[in-house]
Order: structure tokens, then C-alpha cells, then sequence
């Protein structure tokens, strides 16, 4: 595990963090009805744009992740979420393809976020941000596109609710995506879902520190409440197999169980390594829209409750990819979108890419998802005409 | 939401990509053969259970068809899908019923059918969602596979049936006039029927008489629905 750069600063909205930014003036409506803007988007690119603008691939990123796919985090120093996949000769080929990654509408990498100021009462947001949604977030993404000036899109791809994205993208603009990888997503949130994103909720609006959402503008930070709900959800992203064989019932530095309270076992040490170290890079105000954007997905209501209706005439060839041990995202939410897409006669293709790394595989080494990704962006750039 | 229209920004060109498999007749299983000489250039085929995608390259490459593929095993699936061509992974009994009808030119079940858990329901499927549908399967009427049960007293293998009975895919086994019968009994109209001998060769037999029962050892059937004729 890597040591923290910096504890994070109370975050504001002139936060200097490295990248792209893009000032979008006019207001742009949101699903919640609210007129909202001027707002910022704060994305990076990976790659050179090809004179006929042919070659970008739209990134999107999960929950809890942002716009360094493949570079180092600015606060963490990790390296980026999807460098295994991103760069010179590797999958997602930035000597061939043009990546954006853009920073979710909500979120807390410098796109505007629930910490960032409001114009109006000069204190930061907090609860009096606008609930937002995935298809918000996809508007929001399809400005930054046209200030780009790309009118298709190679590829629009993304794990988790990067896939959500994803499939947001296809729907909502089908003539504007040549192709479109969701990978461990689902076309809706599932019950089960929703309900483990309300006990993370719930964990941060019960730490004193939250203060009503307003912990910011009081100097104070729920960092309890936010690595709990950190831990609770981490651990929906593994599978039982993938815990069993990374700790098992291994005890931490210690030979016996304490009869306290302490971290005895392994499994308990990492879980709260993994609470302590997001506190330090995530807003849980962002942690509260994030997870509420995901819940209210639901990609057939909004296409009068068929989900095939949402595909209707799509001419976008789509690889689905979902994980055998992946239990929040199981692969017969996939298979729905697959039979969806069937149903609209789309161009469909679907792997399931057997691991028990739960979840979190999209962010993994898979040499099997690794193949098939190259292996259809390799069809799909043939057929697309794109130079190698 | 339709993308039609838009589609002047996109290039849509159905060119095979250079990442398929070799994509030559040679190398194809002969029923596969026959079945690619009897799909039309240019058409939408789909092909359940196109195992390395075999039939699928060749019709992309040779034939220019817009191809679609459904696999069981996910090594296969893994292995199209990384060669550029759009499989799923899936089977008859549960997947084809999203299709809309009509969706397909072309539906190919090739040695496939004798282990689907409905053969029946599957038929009436390829026909609804194909506006013709090439049936190949192994018959079980052979007369190799006849004296072989007679004989012996065993449960036959050969090379189209090649596992022992306790752990063959094969759950449906059929003959030709079996399976000629179920047609008749469903309104499945028999378009065209090739019989092949025990070395891939086509006999020019009628299916529906006892001799083609007899010596072929693997029947393909063009079929289309009575909607369709």
C-alpha cells in the first residue's frame, strides 16, 4: 500500500490539481429539473486526436474513481486506475487512439462537485447541490465532446458505473458512438445495490463531523463515517474466494486473538487501510450524489420501461463483459442488456471472463479481458477505417 | 433515439477485418461448406453455436455478410470476439427468444440441434427469427449406427457422435425422418435438403425417403416458416 503525498485540504472550488479544465457557461438542464451552470469540467487526455478527429475513445470512470486513469494521483501518488490498460502499445493504444477521461459531474477532482463553492452564498454546496444523475453526468460529457470538437466517438468505455455511462452513451446518442464497452455494469441498479449504497449513506450522515453536509464551511471532516462506508462497499467489490485467498483467518502481527477489539484478523488491518486512505481523496458530500446517481439508473425508465426500446435503431457495435465472481454486478444483469440488445437487433458481442477477483476485475490484470478488449477494438477500427 | 440518418458520420463498412482466423474453404469442416455456399452475399446471419467462429470468418470474408454469433463455451466466445467477429456468449434454449422476428437473413444450427434441451421449441425459433434457417445434424437413422446397436448392443460411436453415453452433449438425438416429421408437424417448410455420406460427400437422395434414412450420416435442411415461405 502506498504512503499518503498529502492530507487532503478542505477542497474549494480554485483546487489546482493537474489537467484539463473546460468552463461550461450556459446552464445545462438537469434531470431534476434545476437549470444548473456555470459549471467546470476537469478531464484528461492521453494520445493525439487523427486529423478527422476519428480516434477518440471516451473514458469513464467508477464511483469512486476521476480522471487520472493513467497517471499518477495527485493526492494518493498511486498510479492511474486503468494504467494497466492505458499507453504506448497496450490496449487502450495512446499511440493510436485519443483518450479523454473526464472527472464526473459531482465529483471531487475538480469537476464541480457538492465541495466546491456555490456562486450564490459564496459557502460551498453541500446539500444544496443538485441531485444529478448518470444521464446528467453523460449531458455534461457530451459538452466537453462538442467543446472538443468530436462528433463520434471510436469507442465510449468504462467499468462499474463507468458502464452505466456507457450504456447511458449508446441510448441517448447512438449516432455518436461507433462502439461501446460496458464492463461489469448493469442497465439498472439493483435493489440489493441501492441497498448497500444507503448503509454507506447512512455511515456518513451518522458521523457527528458530517454537521447536516455542511462540514466544510465548519472546518471539520466526517472521516469516520466515510472510511465506513469506504469499508462496507469494499467489500462488496471482492469475491469470498478472492478474500479467503488473500487473508483467510490470518491473524495481524500477532499470534493469538486479543479477546479486544483491536484489528486481530488480516481482513479486518486491510479493510480499514482501505477506509483510512480514501478519506484522504474523496468528498463524502460527492460519496452521497455518486451513489444516489447510481441508484436512480435505470436506463429502461427512462426509455418508457423497455429496455430494448432504449436501443432501438442503435447502429453502435457493443462488446458487454462481465465477471464470473462479480456478485454486485452479476453477469445475469449483463446477459439482460445483451437480450436487449438483441431484441433491437444491435451489433452485440458478450464475454464473461472467468476470475475470483469479484468486482474490482475490471481494475485487475485479466489477460482474458485484456484479449477480448483488443480483439474487438481491433475489429471495430477496421471496420471504422482507423489506421494502426 | 434511432441512429438512422446520423450514420453519414460513422463509416459502417462491412469489410471483414484482417484480425479474423484464415477465412478459407479448405480449412472449413465440409457441412460447414455447404452451408456458407447456400447464404447470399451481403446477408445478416446468425450462427448459434459458431464454436471458433469458423463459419463466421469465412462468410465475413468471402461473403461479405453482416455476422452474428452465439456460443456455449467460453473459450470460444473469448476466442471470436478477440478475432473482431460479435459473439455472445449464450445458447438456443435461452437466448434466441429476444430476438425480434425477422431479425436475421440467414439463422445456421449446425450440429447443434441434438443437444438443445427443446429441439422443438428451437426449430420454431430459427424460423421466427431467421427468414430461412439451415438445420445440419447427425442421423441417428444411419444404418452404421443401426447394425452398430444391433450388433454390439452398445450405444454407438462414431465420428459425428464421438463421446460414449455418459457423457455426450448429445441429449436429442434424431433421425432424418424424424426430424423431416417434426417439420410437417409444426408447418416448417422444408426449403432444400442436402444428405451426406459418411465422408462429407452429398448424396442426392429425398429426404423424405427411407434410402436417404438409410445412408446418410449427417442431414442439413433449409428451412423457413410457413409465414415465410
Amino acid at each position: 500500500m502506498s504512503t499518503l503525498i498529502s492530507p487532503r485540504p478542505s477542497s474549494r472550488s480554485d483546487q489546482d490539481w493537474p489537467g484539463h479544465r473546460l468552463l461550461v457557461r450556459a446552464p445545462l438542464r438537469l434531470d431534476c429539473g434545476i437549470d444548473f451552470g456555470p459549471f467546470t469540467i476537469a478531464y484528461q487526455t492521453y494520445g493525439t486526436l487523427n486529423p478527422d478527429r476519428s480516434n477518440a475513445i471516451l473514458v469513464c470512470h467508477a464511483l469512486t474513481g476521476d480522471q487520472y486513469a493513467a497517471d499518477p494521483h495527485p493526492i494518493t501518488g498511486k498510479p492511474g486506475w486503468w494504467e494497466t490498460l492505458i499507453g504506448p502499445g497496450r490496449v487502450l493504444d495512446t499511440e493510436r487512439y485519443f483518450l479523454i477521461c473526464p472527472n464526473v459531474l459531482g465529483g471531487c477532482m475538480g469537476t464541480t462537485g457538492p465541495q466546491d463553492l456555490n456562486p450564490a452564498s459564496g459557502e460551498p454546496w453541500a446539500l444544496s447541490f443538485p441531485v444529478i444523475t448518470i444521464r446528467d453526468m453523460v449531458r455534461a460529457q457530451k459538452l466537453l465532446l462538442d467543446h472538443l470538437g468530436i462528433d463520434s466517438l471510436f469507442c465510449v468505455i468504462g467499468g462499474s458505473m463507468g458502464a452505466m455511462q456507457v450504456l447511458e452513451w449508446g441510448a441517448s446518442y447512438p449516432a455518436r458512438v461507433f462502439a461501446a464497452v460496458p464492463i461489469a455494469g448493469a442497465a439498472r441498479h439493483s435493489a440489493q445495490n441501492i441497498a448497500f449504497h444507503e448503509v454507506g449513506r447512512q455511515a456518513i450522515m451518522a458521523d457527528p463531523d458530517w454537521c447536516g453536509g455542511r462540514y466544510l464551511s465548519l472546518d471539520r471532516k466526517p472521516v469516520r463515517g466515510l472510511a465506513v462506508a469506504r469499508m462496507a462497499a469494499h467489500i462488496t467489490y471482492l469475491s469470498e474466494a478472492a478474500l479467503h485467498r488473500k487473508f483467510g483467518r490470518n491473524l495481524q502481527d500477532r499470534l493469538a486473538v486479543t479477546y479486544g477489539f483491536d484489528a486481530d484478523f488480516q481482513v479486518e488491518s486491510y479493510l480499514r487501510h482501505q477506509g483510512s486512505t480514501f478519506v484522504d481523496r474523496f468528498d463524502a458530500n460527492s460519496y452521497l450524489y455518486i451513489t444516489r446517481a447510481m441508484d436512480y439508473f435505470d436506463l429502461a425508465a427512462e426509455h418508457g420501461g423497455s429496455l430494448a426500446g432504449a436501443f432501438e435503431g442503435t447502429r453502435s457495435r457493443f462488446c458487454i463483459i462481465s465477471f464470473t465472481s462479480d456478485w454486485l454486478f452479476p453477469t445475469s444483469e449483463s446477459r439482460e442488456t445483451v437480450h436487449a440488445l438483441n431484441a433491437a437487433a444491435a451489433n452485440v458481442s458478450f464475454v464473461e471472463i472467468a476470475t475470483d477477483n469479484g468486482h474490482d476485475a475490471f481494475l485487475l490484470h485479466e489477460p482474458e479481458l485484456f484479449e477480448t478488449l483488443r480483439g474487438f477494438l481491433n475489429g471495430c477500427a477496421e471496420h471504422r477505417g482507423l489506421r494502426r | 433515439m434511432a441512429a438512422s440518418g446520423d450514420s453519414a458520420l460513422l463509416n459502417f463498412g462491412a469489410a471483414a477485418p484482417a484480425t479474423l482466423p484464415p477465412g478459407t474453404a479448405g480449412e472449413l469442416r465440409q457441412d460447414l461448406r455447404l452451408i456458407a455456399e447456400m447464404v447470399e452475399p451481403g446477408s445478416r446471419v446468425l450462427d448459434i453455436g459458431c464454436g471458433d467462429g469458423a463459419l463466421l470468418a469465412y462468410l465475413a470474408r468471402q461473403k461479405s455478410v453482416d455476422g452474428r454469433g452465439i456460443e456455449l463455451s467460453q473459450s470460444g466466445v473469448n476466442a471470436c470476439v478477440g478475432h473482431g467477429l460479435s459473439v455472445i456468449q449464450g445458447d438456443a434454449d435461452r437466448d434466441l427468444e429476444a430476438y425480434p422476428a425477422g431479425a436475421f437473413d440467414v439463422v445456421v444450427l449446425s450440429q447443434t440441434l441434438q443437444a438443445t434441451h427443446r429441439p422443438r421449441r428451437v426449430v420454431e425459433e430459427l424460423v421466427r427469427i431467421g427468414r430461412r434457417a439451415i438445420v445440419s445434424f447427425p442421423n441417428f437413422g444411419f444404418w452404421r449406427i443401426r447394425f452398430g446397436l444391433l450388433l454390439t448392443g452398445r450405444m454407438p460411436v462414431s465420428h459425428c457422435l464421438a463421446n460414449p453415453w455418459y457423457e455426450t452433449p448429445n441429449i436429442h438425438l434424431c433421425t432424418i425422418r424424424d426430424f423431416v416429421a417434426l417439420c410437417d408437424e409444426i408447418g416448417v417448410t422444408v426449403d432444400r435438403s442436402v444428405t451426406l455420406d459418411r465422408h462429407g460427400q452429398p448424396y442426392s437422395l429425398d429426404p423424405r425417403g427411407s434410402l436417404a434414412n438409410l445412408l446418410a450420416e449427417q442431414g442439413i435442411f433449409v428451412l423457413c416458416g410457413s409465414a415465410n415461405p
